[in-house]
């Protein structure tokens, strides 16, 4: 936990910076110094410092007031404590003024400063939690609460950007856990219609006929239980964006009806006469692959051209590993806040471990596995240990990407990897294989192999 | 050498060193090499405050320890502080080589109060124990009772006990048994 929150140590006096630094540091603090106010900001620039310790009298260039306030500007967020060996009111009341948070004189009683920093952190971290919570409850997510630096996701979310304040229909596919509904959020709430209702419907947990009511509403009497009428989500949506998670499960009649409000944005309620308008941008998401669903007469061609007007693919994890360290930390911080444990972080070697894994449950499965190994730490740090069972093959069993080849070719290269593995051992090599050593004499031939041994 | 190195800064009871070659040689998997003492160093003295800056002292062990110690603690009966803080009980390199303990206010009589030995030696072995697991990685504890616990006030030290507590225990057990940092 510590480690979330570093320090800045500012003050011209090396002896002065280092012996503070390292007394924080004995308290599992990170933190850095710096001899005076341009170096600190150049810092402060680079690192969201949550306390800046600044000396106040600092000869040439910027005093303490100056630097907090140049600090200030670069992270309003930090908490500045002004120190100074020169105690005067008049200075205490101008730094207070100019937005310390705290001023002390130097030298302190140990508790007092321990005792400081402790009540600093401690709103910090109710503040996080707050923000992190409300986050939650509104889920009103926006491009960058999406934690990325690889470079396909970083054009997805430029995309999202710029077609947040546009109607058009997006699709938006990628396997199970790869963020779907957070990006559609995403395009939402970072357009113009930001402040009208975004709607999640999940196609594949509701029969046809429910999926239908729940989509048009109906009218009292439709059906046997239909007492009052009720809207659907279509109605419920109107001037913002309906979300049809696992698009590619509905039945072909909801494919029509639904392939009718695309093209004219009217419908009618189940068992009403009445057509109702409604302005809504439709936002798509499937982990099936559309084009075979097509083939195989499952999927209306024509609704997926309306649906894929603009075309997202989330990779999946094990194509984004870069982004692992940064998505476990943020998981780490989020769910120990909301468990009330105190886990400082993951070590390197555990890290390792995470990235070496394959994720075929994606982000998803990354935060339930984070969230299980919180439950289970007992060190203050997440290691090793917590993921073990991740390398014993895990909770699903790893998933093999086939490649788009034939399949001749997949024997070939079946064949060339077991000689390479056998260091070019025809018997070795055919044992493996399971086949016996005159057909693999032939396959050789026949895919001119040239083989060693 | 891998040893660890007590160094006496002016002068120091034997009594306290033979408590602290004990108590580090029940915790830590080093042999123990007692050098001669050094004298105080004059730049340390502040006069102002009548203290000693621990830094300067810090500095000091650096240079006169051997350079294949792999720990190097210094004891001291003067009082400790740094420029910021009003006194410290010792202070360590996190995860470096060095450590200086203050026995000063360790001693029952600083507080005005008759000296009492077993007492003076259960304070001598926390404050050793503190220092040491700075230097190993250990930051400070929860536990209120673990020898790694923050004591800004003689009451918290008199609250430690004379071991770790299970977490910073393992953290040691495990860290020696990578034969890290050793």
């Amino acid at each position: 936990m510590k480690k979330n929150w570093p320090i800045l140590v500012v003050d011209d006096e090396e002896v002065m910076c280092e012996s503070l630094a390292a007394w924080l540091r004995e308290d599992g603090y990170r933190v850095d110094t710096a001899p005076n106010g341009q170096k600190a900001l150049e810092l402060a620039r680079a690192t969201d410092y949550a306390i800046c310790f600044v000396d106040l009298k600092m000869p040439g260039g910027m005093d303490g007031i100056e630097t907090m306030m140049e600090i200030h500007r670069v992270r309003p967020e930090a908490s500045i404590i002004i120190i100074t060996a020169y105690a005067t009111v008049d200075t205490a009341i101008q730094a207070m003024k100019e937005g310390a948070q705290e001023y002390i004189v130097k030298p302190c009683n140990p508790q007092e400063i321990s005792m400081l920093v402790s009540r600093i952190l401690k709103l910090k971290k109710l503040q996080s939690e707050n923000a992190i919570l409300r986050k939650k409850l509104t889920r009103q997510y926006r491009h960058h609460d999406v934690i990325t630096k690889n470079p396909r996701m970083e054009e997805i979310l430029a995309l999202t950007q710029d077609v947040a304040s546009l109607r058009s229909t997006v699709l938006i596919r990628g396997e199970s856990g790869t963020g779907k509904e957070l990006i559609a959020r995403a395009v939402h709430f970072s357009g113009n219609r930001a402040d009208k209702p975004f709607i999640v419907v999940s196609c594949a947990a509701l029969t046809e006929t429910l999926l239908e009511s729940e989509l048009f509403g109906y009218e009292k009497g439709a059906f046997t239980g239909a007492a009052t009428q009720a809207k659907g989500k279509f109605e419920l949506a109107d001037g913002g964006t309906i979300f049809l998670d696992e698009i590619g499960d509905i039945s072909p009649k909801l494919q029509a009806d639904l392939l009718r409000v695309l093209q004219e944005r009217r419908f009618y309620r189940v068992g009403g006469t009445q057509e109702i308008e409604v302005d809504v941008r439709v936002i798509a998401a499937t982990n099936k692959n559309l084009a075979e669903e097509i083939q195989q007469g499952r999927f209306r061609e024509d609704l997926y051209y309306r649906l894929n007007v603009i075309e997202i693919r989330l990779p999946p994890l094990r194509e984004r590993r870069e982004d692992i360290p940064m998505l476990a930390e943020h998981f780490v911080q989020r769910i120990s806040s909301e468990l009330g444990r105190d886990v400082a972080g993951i070590t390197a070697e555990a890290l390792k471990m995470l990235i070496a894994y394959d994720w075929p449950g994606n982000v998803r499965e990354l935060e339930n596995v984070i969230e299980r190994a919180i439950v289970t730490c007992h060190n203050g740090k997440l290691d090793e240990q917590e993921f073990s069972w991740l390398q014993r093959g895990g909770a699903q069993p790893q998933r093999w990407e086939i490649p788009d080849i034939s399949l001749g070719e997949l024997e070939r290269r079946a064949i060339v990897a077991a000689l390479e593995r056998k260091h070019g051992n025809v018997k070795e090599a055919s044992s493996a294989l399971g086949i016996d050593r005159s057909t693999l004499y032939d396959k050789l031939k026949r895919y001119e192999i040239s083989h060693r041994g | 050498m891998n040893e660890l190195c007590l160094v006496p800064i002016g002068s120091v009871p034997a009594s306290a060193l033979e408590w602290i070659e004990s108590a580090t040689s029940e915790w830590f998997p080093l042999p123990i090499r007692r050098l001669p003492a050094i004298p105080i160093p004059a730049g340390a003295y502040d006069a102002k405050r009548g203290q000693y800056q621990s830094v300067e002292i810090m500095k000091m062990l650096a240079q006169s320890a051997p350079h294949d110690a792999a720990r190097v603690l210094g004891v001291t009966d003067v009082d400790l502080a740094i420029p910021m803080l009003t006194f410290l009980f010792g202070q360590a390199q996190f995860e470096g080589p060095v450590a200086v303990v203050s026995l000063c206010r360790l001693h029952q009589e600083f507080y005005g109060l008759p000296g009492q030995e077993s007492l003076l030696r259960e304070r001598t072995v926390k404050e050793v124990l503190h220092e040491l697991g700075h230097t190993f990685g250990l930051v400070h504890c929860s536990d209120s009772r673990c020898p790694m616990s923050l004591a800004t006030h003689i009451e918290f030290v008199d609250a430690k006990a004379e071991q770790y507590c299970a977490r910073c225990g393992l953290h040691l057990a495990q860290r020696f048994a990578r034969e890290e940092g050793i």
